[in-house]
């Protein structure tokens, strides 16, 4: 049974038809890529599935209930989280407090008891923080934990973002390019990563720039050109689709060679 | 030395009453970065509904209360229909449409209710009370303790509880605190709702001292705004320190100097931050990374 259903999805932007009709599905612990040429709808598919777009056209459904067009912090609740391309980080706050952040959305505590700095508020921000630092050791920030976010780089405040992603405890983690402005050992290390989160059963979506990582660790390929899919399926028959190596593989193929060359 | 007290005394009382329009300021500018300059009308309704209420046979706790509750609402309002629907809109748009709505709001008290002055009795009577030669209200006492009041649950709101941090996270990164699980709408009209009931409860508290009509609010905005400035705008600390500093500012300008000089103090003050400390004295430096 599926866990997140994309059901004929779509969104027009003035007369461009940006997203048409898209659709596939994602079961518990599965990795699925979204691939295509720039500009062929990954993100604006990622915008329609966690809310920051209202979808024209189709469903989005998660664990049987129909989520399209819920805000995001509603998504967050039900377990679908995401990170952003271009960052989206409490730049003010520490590393620390960014993970932890996460974590608030899981605190029930009285209003009474935090002002009053009650055990029970003092044991549970204990322990978000204690999460929150387990989270940062896993993603390599541990020791950045009381640094000002700003003052990170950004493949370290990428790892910040997913860190916080996961500190929701999602069911679904939508990743959008976690490995770009990335070195080949921090690549590695998201990739590692994204492995050992899927195996905990959180599903992930992801989109991703670097070939190689997704012919690695997807379990399932979707791929868009101008917005429409034009194929689907496992990483070796991706590979080998004509469509596919025309639309995108083909001209990355050549990209690879020359700088091979 | 007694002159120089009781201008202090007239100074620290003033200043309660911009330190409360300056902590309604650091509320709506710390969830949205926008500067309410409706804020003074907010004071004003609490004076004007509170006179109204009383006028019409409710006991003055009674009145104050329901005017607290209704400029709450009139904050909600605001909100909902004129800030949420230019969601997106750059934080200057979003000011200019707090400047018109407070036009909006002077203009539409001038209708429902009057252009003329009111007051109503002091809490706990006119007999001023001697201190080293000088004298102060006892309706004095209820601003500054009311200032103080609402500092110290502010800063109880925003460092101890989840909704206040809440606040922060959206002020500091909207999609991001969205992402994390925050109902930002929810947060804004929060903040517009407190910011709105503080404005109110300042006007409850110094309409027996100074008295009210549909056009204080003007002046009031302004002057918080100096007190918000300068100790630091989004920072209650700063809010509250600022508002008592420019309070005996004013008070010590129309003293020693001129009492028509008063009003410059308050301008001078925003000139000289603006030039030497944009942050104020409690303020971040901007940390924006490009």
């Amino acid at each position: 049974m599926s866990l997140l259903q994309i059901e004929g999805l779509g969104i027009d932007f003035g007369g461009l038809r940006a997203v048409n009709d898209v659709g596939f599905s994602l079961k518990p612990g599965e990795i699925v890529s979204v691939i295509g040429p720039n500009g062929a709808g990954k993100t604006t598919l990622f915008n329609m599935i966690s809310g920051v777009y209202a979808p024209a056209r189709g469903r989005v459904v998660l664990n049987g209930e129909d989520i399209t067009r819920m805000p995001p912090h509603m998504l967050a609740r039900r377990g679908l989280s995401r990170t952003f391309q271009n960052l989206q980080i409490f730049q003010s706050m520490t590393v620390l407090e960014n993970a932890v952040a996460g974590h608030h959305l899981h605190e029930r505590g009285s209003v009474f008891a935090d002002l009053f700095s009650l055990p029970a508020a003092r044991r549970r921000s204990k322990a978000s923080e204690d999460s929150a630092r387990a989270l940062l050791d896993r993603v390599g920030l541990g020791r950045a934990a009381e640094q000002e976010a700003s003052s990170l780089s950004y493949g370290a405040l990428k790892r910040l973002e997913i860190a916080r992603a996961l500190a929701l405890k999602p069911r679904v983690l939508l990743l959008d390019e976690p490995a770009a402005g990335c070195n080949a050992v921090e690549t590695e290390e998201i990739d590692h990563l994204i492995a050992q989160v899927a195996a905990e059963g959180v599903s992930i979506l992801l989109v991703e720039h670097d070939m190689k990582m997704v012919m690695r660790i997807s379990n399932h390929i979707v791929v868009l050109d101008h917005g429409e899919k034009i194929a689907e399926g496992e990483p070796a028959a991706i590979a080998r689709n004509p469509r596919v190596i025309e639309a995108y593989l083909g001209a990355q193929a050549t990209e690879a060679q020359n700088a091979d060359g | 030395m007694p002159e120089l007290l009781q201008f202090l005394l007239s100074g620290i009382t003033v200043g309660a009453v911009y330190a409360l329009v300056a902590l309604g300021f650091t509320i709506i500018y710390n969830a949205s970065d926008v500067v309410n300059f409706a804020q003074g009308e907010f004071v004003m309704l609490g004076g004007m509904i509170t006179v109204f209420a009383s006028a019409a046979g409710l006991p003055l706790p009674l009145a104050a209360l329901i005017a607290i509750i209704a400029t709450a609402a009139i904050g909600v309002a605001l909100n909902k229909l004129a800030i949420e629907p230019a969601r997106g809109a750059p934080v200057v748009s979003l000011i200019i449409i707090t400047i018109g709505a407070s036009i909006f709001i002077r203009g539409a008290t001038q209708l429902v209710f009057d252009k003329q002055i009111h007051r109503f009795p002091a809490f706990s009577g006119d007999q001023p009370i001697l201190i080293g030669g000088a004298t102060i209200l006892p309706q004095s006492l209820w601003v500054i303790a009311g200032a103080l009041a609402v500092f110290f649950c502010l800063w109880l709101f925003f460092t101890r509880t989840l909704i206040g941090r809440a606040v922060l996270a959206t002020a500091n990164n909207r999609v991001a605190a969205q992402l994390v699980g925050i109902n930002t709408n929810y947060v804004m009209t929060l903040s517009f709702a407190m910011s709105a009931a503080i404005g109110a409860l300042a006007g409850v508290l110094v309409t027996p001292i100074t008295l009210t009509s549909y056009d204080v609010g003007l002046a009031l905005a302004l002057k918080g705004f100096a007190a918000a400035m300068l100790g630091g705008m989004g920072n209650p600390k700063g809010a509250l320190v600022g508002g008592l500093l420019l309070g005996v500012l004013e008070a010590m300008t129309a003293g020693y100097i001129s009492s028509q000089y008063k009003d410059a103090a308050a301008f001078v003050v925003i000139l000289a931050v603006l030039f030497a400390m944009p942050q104020g004295l409690f303020g971040r430096k901007p940390t924006d990374r490009v």
